[in-house]
């Protein structure tokens, strides 16, 4: 028994099955992301003040990842095409740069991750601002003002994290509006006389009393809702490019033996690979701006 | 390198792909037999022996279900009484006698039984299966309660009704209706049917997890279901085995001074006892088991989708198609796109549970004199309407495969076409389609706004003119048919009236004003039982009487048919009736003693609780001469021919049982799917695979796109 349809596609649809099952299989994955944009909608729209950061993320970091991923969008039209003129190498080759661009992704969204977990924040008590804020102003760090918590957040590099004695912590804290990473570009200063943001990076440091923090952690998703859903949202996403890895994976290795029983039938598999992959693509495509952007 | 397939064109392109592929079905059908029991019964690729597989477990599912509801009722009819033989049978004679005595045959009248409490000395038989913390000699507590709430749900839903109406039935029927030789990917319904094992396999098993299992009902609305189920630390003797085995050391980390949020990923000690940790914990195990589940079910639509648009067999066109194929198609579709939005959901309370964010926690709430942990900032809100944009479609997913089997049986067993087939398609897909939008009517008490009230109003009032619409058919559909009272039959006439109990009682709970009583109370559970139980239930009976003989070459035992179906049909009745009287004297559906705290306000409804208790038991023994029935049919059932219905559609072409391949040759469809009693024909029925007998030439089906074209005629020969 055989299924028909799997290579040539059906005269009346014009479609092979794997095709019509990978765009159904997409419809529910717009329905499943699509619910966590929704989501993230819903959080910002609901956001209490000061509990939304924007621009936290490095933009520069979320454009190479971008480019990344287009650049290995592209490859894997490359490599459908070099299989349907039958060019096998081209094709492995082609297959070979979609990977390397996935799992350089995947790096770079490492350090990003790495980044969020050895960056802390400190919602410093309402009462105790005033003896903090001469000092943040003139280091023009960034600070945000949170009602509801009845307190103010500062964000930085915590330096005696390994003094677990200490009875203050000792910050160096991230300029106006918060870029975590210190590649970042300076924002440009809004008058003459203000100072740059972020000037004497390096080497300025606030010691904040115990006892005046509210509470503390690093930009885990326990530390805000806006974490919570970067990590959720980019977690999903990055587990999509990792299943997609591996299906490529498998038809760079054990899977391209079928090219010398079939080779239109990988090259079915391929534009199906590839259908998923342009579509994993279009979803990083989504969260960029989302997420980093803003 | 391009020393291997030298060739630069496609594979070679026939119009007639598919009856080639056809060509060597005979000489691959004998593969079947060669299969070893692994491969032919357990990790089989054969949509029937799937169908199959999802139908015992669909079944199994049902059945522990229906068990964790007569404990509940238990509970409701005889608040706090220890369930023990003693007490039980105490009950039973009590009834009995009350019953003779009412009859005139017994001149004392009974006196209700002390209960007689637990001897600590010997635990009943439910402490020892669900432990001390739930069940302490045989009393159930609170907590148990709502887990046995939460999980009846959660498994009828999922993995009962689901699994039987959709994947079962689907599996099985839908690709011999439409003559195909398989399922479109055969690997990959395999793997769906390993998923929703698996699945229920996890959730069954998160009973007897420390804590027990879920219990924040089957819609695990936040932030009640982040924070229940919290690790507890437990003295479990095996894993005192372990302790050679270097453990969990948390070292401090940074955390809020304020609260702690109390997430153990992992095990430690703490002395000789144990933190279970959190992922383990009941709702965690709930999350996790729905997502197997959420994934299995999306393949199978993936599936089922394309086996529908791409395996129909010559000549089968859209129209021409059985209403059942139709239903599995929105169906498939429904599910498709409903459920991702509740796994997205499902991950988000995961994060919350086991990360501590609060995606679903509003900041500041406080339970127990405790400040909840998390950093607020999230929304409860969200939670439900990503749970009922699922949650609704849902109900629909529920019910449809049940209308299509009915719609079989009725058009099969009243020898007449179905009345409006056509607009019972279009009917179909408008359902489909309104039901992804209506799913706020859920919502109604939570404040969400008038004018976002108003338009589920709107919108659910309005799905209610296809449900309508369909329903008629198929009551018009009886009308002057000679109708055959077999045991499917028995079963869809039941189901007409009695879904319609159902669909009308939930016109009121459309409106927002009378929802507002009305909500939370017994009459939402009498309204959806109705739906469900006397609805897809009766449909599920039906559609297995009627493709049994299909599935086993024999047909089941009437008698014991009639025996299983009088029963259930009364007491079903009496027990979902009653609800409605409850609901609506202000009856709430999840009160633990079934009202009798506020017996002053029940007082006129609280005796119906035993009434319907006892209804529910006596309907648990109704269901033995089914299962009798189900498992002696398959053996010694009597034989009968390959189309014991005598009815047209294209599964009974096919050999009962059809073998690996499904069909001998390849079945080409000349005519509509429900062309009975035609006139001028010798016998009252005309299989779709009927080549046209007339003497001038006839229109022989030729490519697909011609054929289009006439399929839209009704009537072809």
């Amino acid at each position: 028994m055989e299924i028909p349809y799997t290579i040539t596609a059906r005269p009346d649809t014009g479609l092979t099955n794997g095709k019509l099952g990978v765009w159904l299989f997409l419809a529910s994955e717009v329905m499943l992301f699509g619910a966590l944009f929704t989501a993230y909608i819903f959080m910002r729209l609901g956001a209490e003040q000061g509990l939304w950061p924007d621009h936290i993320q490095d933009v520069r970091l979320g454009l190479c990842n971008t480019i990344l991923l287009i650049i290995s969008s592209i490859t894997m039209v490359w490599a459908w095409v070099a299989l349907k003129e039958r060019k096998f190498n081209t094709y492995r080759l082609a297959l070979a740069v979609t990977i390397f661009c996935g799992a350089a992704f995947l790096c770079v969204k490492g350090v990003e991750y790495h980044s969020k977990f050895v960056h802390y924040g400190f919602f410093i008590k309402e009462d105790a601002m005033e003896k903090y804020r001469p000092e943040l102003d003139k280091m023009n760090a960034f600070y945000a003002a949170v009602p509801s918590q009845h307190a103010f957040e500062v964000r930085g590099h915590w330096e005696n994290k390994a003094d677990s004695a200490a009875t203050a912590f000792v910050v160096h804290p991230d300029a106006k509006p918060g870029y975590l990473l210190d590649l970042s570009k300076k924002p440009e200063a809004k008058t003459a006389e203000e100072p740059v943001a972020g000037e004497g990076k390096g080497e300025e440091e606030i010691t904040i009393a115990k006892d005046d923090v509210e509470r503390w952690g690093n930009l885990l998703p326990a530390y805000g809702t806006y974490y919570a859903m970067y990590f959720t949202v980019t977690g999903l996403h990055a587990l999509h490019i990792i299943g997609g890895l591996v299906v490529m994976l498998y038809f760079l290795g054990p899977g391209s033996a079928l090219y010398r029983r079939n080779p239109e039938q990988l090259t079915n598999r391929i534009e199906v690979t590839g259908i998923f992959w342009h579509f994993v693509d279009l979803v990083w495509i989504t969260v960029f701006p989302i997420l980093y952007l803003t | 390198m391009d020393d291997f397939p030298p060739s630069t064109e496609a594979a070679p392109v026939t119009s007639h792909g598919h009856a080639e592929s056809h060509g060597g079905h005979d000489d691959h059908g004998h593969e079947h037999h060669q299969l070893g029991f692994w491969r032919a019964y357990v990790f089989s690729t054969d949509h029937k022996v799937i169908g199959i597989q999802y139908m015992f477990g669909g079944l199994i599912s049902l059945f522990f279900g229906f068990c964790l509801m007569l404990l509940m009722r238990w509970q409701l009819a005889f608040p706090n009484e220890a369930l023990t033989w003693a007490n039980a049978s105490g009950h039973m004679g009590y009834q009995l006698d009350q019953i003779l005595y009412h009859l005139g045959l017994s001149g004392v009248s009974p006196t209700i039984p002390v209960a007689i409490p637990p001897d600590p000395n010997h635990p009943p038989l439910l402490e020892m299966i669900f432990g001390k913390d739930q069940m302490p000699g045989g009393i159930m507590t609170p907590d148990f309660y709502n887990t046995l709430g939460a999980m009846h749900g959660t498994i009828m839903v999922f993995f009962g009704i689901v699994p039987l109406g959709f994947a079962a039935f689907g599996n099985y029927v839908m690709p011999l209706q439409i003559g195909a030789p398989d399922m479109a990917f055969p690997r990959l319904n395999m793997g769906s049917v390993i998923l929703f094992y698996l699945s229920a396999v996890i959730m069954f098993l998160s009973f007897f997890v420390p804590g027990g299992a879920a219990k924040s009902g089957w819609t695990s609305y936040t932030p009640l279901a982040t924070i229940s189920d919290q690790p507890q630390l437990i003295t479990p003797h095996f894993l005192e085995l372990f302790n050679f085995l270097p453990v969990w050391v948390t070292t401090e980390t940074p955390s809020y001074s304020g609260y702690l949020w109390n997430m153990h990923l992992f095990w430690w000690h703490q002395g000789t006892a144990f933190t279970w940790p959190m992922w383990l914990t009941g709702q965690s195990v709930w999350i996790i088991a729905m997502a197997f589940n959420i994934t299995s079910s999306l393949l199978s639509s993936v599936n089922f989708i394309t086996t529908i648009v791409q395996l129909r067999v010559k000549g089968m066109g859209w129209m021409r198609m059985p209403f059942f194929c139709w239903t599995q198609f929105v169906t498939a579709f429904l599910l498709l796109l409903a459920f991702p939005p509740l796994e997205a959901a499902a991950i988000m309370q995961l994060m919350d549970r086991l990360t501590g964010s609060s995606l679903f926690s509003p900041g500041g709430l406080v339970v127990s004199g405790q400040p909840l942990p998390g950093n607020g900032g999230g929304s409860p809100l969200l939670w439900q309407h990503l749970f009922w944009f699922l949650g609704h479609p849902e109900v629909y997913v529920l019910i449809l495969p049940g209308l299509g089997i009915i719609a079989e049986v009725v058009a099969n067993n009243s020898r007449k076409p179905l009345w409006g087939y056509n607009y019972m398609i279009y009917g179909l897909m408008v359902l489909g389609f309104l039901s992804m939008i209506v799913w706020a009517h859920h919502m109604y008490l939570t404040g969400m706004g008038t004018a976002v009230s108003a338009f589920f109003q709107f919108t659910t009032i309005i799905i209610s003119v296809p449900t309508i619409l369909i329903l008629s058919s198929l009551i018009i559909s009886l009308w002057g048919g000679s109708i055959r009272f077999t045991t499917p039959m028995l079963w869809a006439t039941a189901f007409l009236p009695l879904f319609g109990i159902g669909g009308l009682t939930g016109i009121p709970l459309a409106f927002n004003a009378p929802d507002t009583f009305l909500h939370d109370s017994y009459y939402i559970i009498a309204h959806f039982h109705y739906v469900i139980a006397p609805g897809t239930m009766f449909a599920l009976f039906a559609g297995i009487a009627y493709w049994y003989p299909k599935a086993t070459g024999r047909v089941m035992n009437e008698t014991l048919g009639h025996l299983h179906f009088w029963p259930t049909m009364i007491l079903m009745n009496c027990i979902f009736f009653p609800m409605f009287l409850q609901g609506m004297a202000g009856m709430h559906r999840r009160m633990y003693d079934g009202g009798a705290t506020y017996e002053l306000l029940n007082q006129n409804v609280l005796h119906w609780n035993s009434f319907i208790s006892e209804s529910a038991w006596l309907m648990g023994l109704a269901q033995i001469p089914f299962i009798i029935n189900f498992c002696f049919s398959w053996k010694y059932g009597r034989k009968v021919s390959d189309n014991p219905w005598e009815a047209t559609t294209v599964e009974w072409s096919a050999p009962s049982p059809p073998p690996h391949g499904n069909f001998i040759g390849v079945p080409v469809v000349y005519r509509g799917a429900y062309e009975y009693s035609v006139p001028g024909h010798d016998k009252d029925f005309t299989p779709q695979t009927e080549p046209p007998t007339r003497t001038q030439p006839t229109p022989i089906p030729g490519p697909m796109p011609a054929d289009e074209r006439i399929i839209g005629l009704p009537h072809l020969s």
